[in-house]
């Protein structure tokens, strides 16, 4: 009960809360609400938003901007949970071992994480997608490649402070391996603030998707917002809506996950502020 | 003596990054489908075993993998980054080619960043919880979610197709064959739009860096000495708390700019300026995978360069800076 009244303190939580699980429904429910899919042409193109059966306008084609626009929902949530899952898959272990060990470990994992920090980490995605074949399972291995290093240091900046603590102390007494000590002990105990940051990391994978897909670097056989702004790009001049819609679905998406960041990061991590 | 050091190190780190960047690339390349010779004998239309063979021993694609990065390593130490598939030119010569145009619209975009924000933020620091304020927070958000080739679509649709007021692409008009002052005045017309898209989310994170950085200092001690030696209050905020303030954001600067370079990548593709973003999108639709894994060195070392620079401009703006 506290935990949810300090969540929803601020109202901005409360409407990102309420508009993520709308988008995350319609996501769902896609294939039940269009169930001619998002490729099919079903009538007059470049209809205005608002036409007779065209809640959100036509495409060039004459495709139904709605069905597109739900589709792409399903694409953006999935690659953004995938990516955040094996991004904090990874830099969650990486992170943990080396917090918890420090020296050698640590000192190569803070080198490795620093150089990702160095280099243009979008352009090495490009250069990812493109050698193993644009396909969704690429797209989420190299944004995994780029967000596993700021998932590491926040672990292991939680790992380094845990583990001074006294119960773990208590529980090498006990005669725990570190393997135990790690997920059994401090993991639990550093779950607030891995949380918020998988947040964080879902609304950045979101984006880079977007971007991938607008580039044409996306799965040319599945509907994404950032392909449907990418090609509107002609028609853009003449049918605005077919350029605004899907970046505002992005815009307004990655925003209500920010606004559940930072209200988890209230009710999980009370003492710390933003 | 300390200074030096601290620049040898970071000259080392540079060089180590460097070396880094390379190795990743020479793995990156085992990546994609088939190797060089299977792409030439695609282009050359003609393929039979022989043949591959020789073009596999001719470019030592037979030798063992140690060896083969042996070479790679001494050829991108030579500048060698290989001949771009479809162009039939040498990678690096096509990518210095565009360099300069990509360099315009980042410095751009940064001097606009850096100089609105850190006056942005002044204004907003020296009444805390005004509007201005809020404003500068807000818009902060909308631009952390926003797709940045969004943001540059919806400009060129408010300021192109709308208003008519800004040119929507390229870098200069084509065919009018300006020279003088009217080019670099036409050119900076172009550059208007992709320079603003990438400089409005660094400006309100400048802005709001500088207005807690500015509140912060202002109250320091060496600030109230300044105010009891009877100087302005605009003295004061210009030369003792700005100049102080300003220190953190030269370290900001360093760790944006890779962000920054990805960041032109995807804005040089919306408005079609001819520099190494849209040199990459081409390389991705030839399939010219040297061209595009050149453009991934070129770009991390010129990052890397940056953020050297950056560390050097640190420890003499603030000489307190811990040299390690």
């Amino acid at each position: 009960m506290s935990f949810l009244r300090a969540f929803f303190a601020r109202p901005q939580t409360l409407a990102g809360f309420c508009i993520f699980s709308a988008i995350a429904i319609i996501a769902l429910a896609a294939p039940l609400l269009f169930p001619r899919g998002p490729f099919t042409i079903v009538g007059m193109p470049l209809l205005p938003p608002g036409a007779s059966g065209f809640a959100a306008g036509s495409d060039v084609l004459g495709r139904d901007m709605a069905a597109e626009l739900a589709f792409g929902a399903r694409i953006s949530l999935l690659v953004g949970i995938a990516s955040t899952i094996v991004s904090i898959g990874a830099g969650g272990v990486l992170g943990a071992v080396a917090g918890y060990h420090g020296g050698l470990v640590d000192d190569l994992l803070m080198r490795v994480t620093e150089f990702f920090q160095i280099i243009p980490s979008f352009v090495l995605v490009m250069v990812l997608v493109a050698f193993l074949q644009p396909s969704l399972a690429s797209t989420v291995l190299g944004i995994a490649l780029i967000t596993w290093p700021q998932v590491a240091r926040v672990v292991r900046g939680e790992f380094l402070a845990l583990r001074q603590r006294e119960f773990v102390a208590a529980a090498r007494m006990q005669g725990l391996g570190a393997g135990r000590i790690i997920f059994g002990e401090i993991l639990p105990n550093a779950l607030g603030p891995i949380i918020v940051i998988a947040t964080m990391v879902v609304g950045n994978a979101i984006l880079t998707e977007s971007a991938l897909s607008f580039l044409g670097l996306g799965d040319p056989n599945l509907m994404s917002w950032g392909s449907m702004v990418g090609g509107s790009r002609s028609s853009m001049w003449v049918a605005w809506w077919t350029m605004v819609l899907p970046g505002l679905c992005i815009m307004v998406t990655v925003l209500a996950l920010n606004f559940i960041g930072d209200g988890l990061n209230d009710a999980l991590n009370p003492r710390r502020g933003r | 003596m300390r200074r030096l050091r601290y620049i040898l190190s970071r000259l080392v780190k540079a060089g180590l990054v460097t070396v880094a960047v390379v190795l990743l690339s020479f793995f990156l390349i085992r990546l994609a489908p088939g190797d060089a010779a299977t792409v030439m004998a695609g282009q050359a239309g003609y393929a039979d075993e022989a043949y591959m063979k020789g073009l596999r021993a001719e470019y030592g694609l037979d030798q063992p993998l140690p060896a083969q990065l042996w070479k790679y390593l001494t050829a991108v130490a030579h500048g060698d980054l290989g001949t771009s598939y479809g162009r039939g030119q040498k990678v690096l010569a096509v990518i210095l080619e565009r360099l300069p145009n990509t360099l315009l619209l980042d410095a751009f975009a940064l001097a606009v960043a850096m100089g609105g924000g850190i006056w942005l933020g002044a204004l907003a620091a020296r009444r805390p919880g005004s509007a201005g304020d809020a404003a500068v927070s807000l818009a902060s958000m909308l631009f952390y979610a926003m797709p940045q080739f969004w943001l540059g679509m919806m400009l060129v649709l408010v300021f192109s197709a709308w208003l008519g007021w800004l040119p929507p692409f390229g870098i200069e008009t084509l065919g009018a064959d300006y020279a003088g002052l009217r080019r670099v005045a036409d050119i900076a017309q172009h550059m208007i739009l992709p320079g603003m898209t990438l400089a409005l989310y660094y400006l309100a994170n400048y802005a709001r860096l500088t207005r807690v950085a500015m509140i912060e200092t202002a109250g320091e001690d060496y600030v109230k000495t300044a105010r009891a030696k009877g100087l302005s209050e605009r003295q004061v905020a210009r030369r003792h708390i700005l100049r102080n303030a300003m220190i953190p954001l030269i370290s900001y600067a360093g760790l944006q700019a890779s962000i920054l370079v990805g960041g032109s990548v995807v804005v040089e593709n919306v408005f079609s300026w001819p520099g190494l973003g849209t040199l990459a999108y081409q390389a991705v639709g030839a399939r010219d995978n040297p061209l595009l894994l050149g453009i991934f060195i070129v770009t991390a070392l010129l990052v890397c360069l940056f953020n050297l620079l950056t560390d050097i401009a640190y420890s003499i703006a603030d000489p307190r800076v811990e040299l390690t």
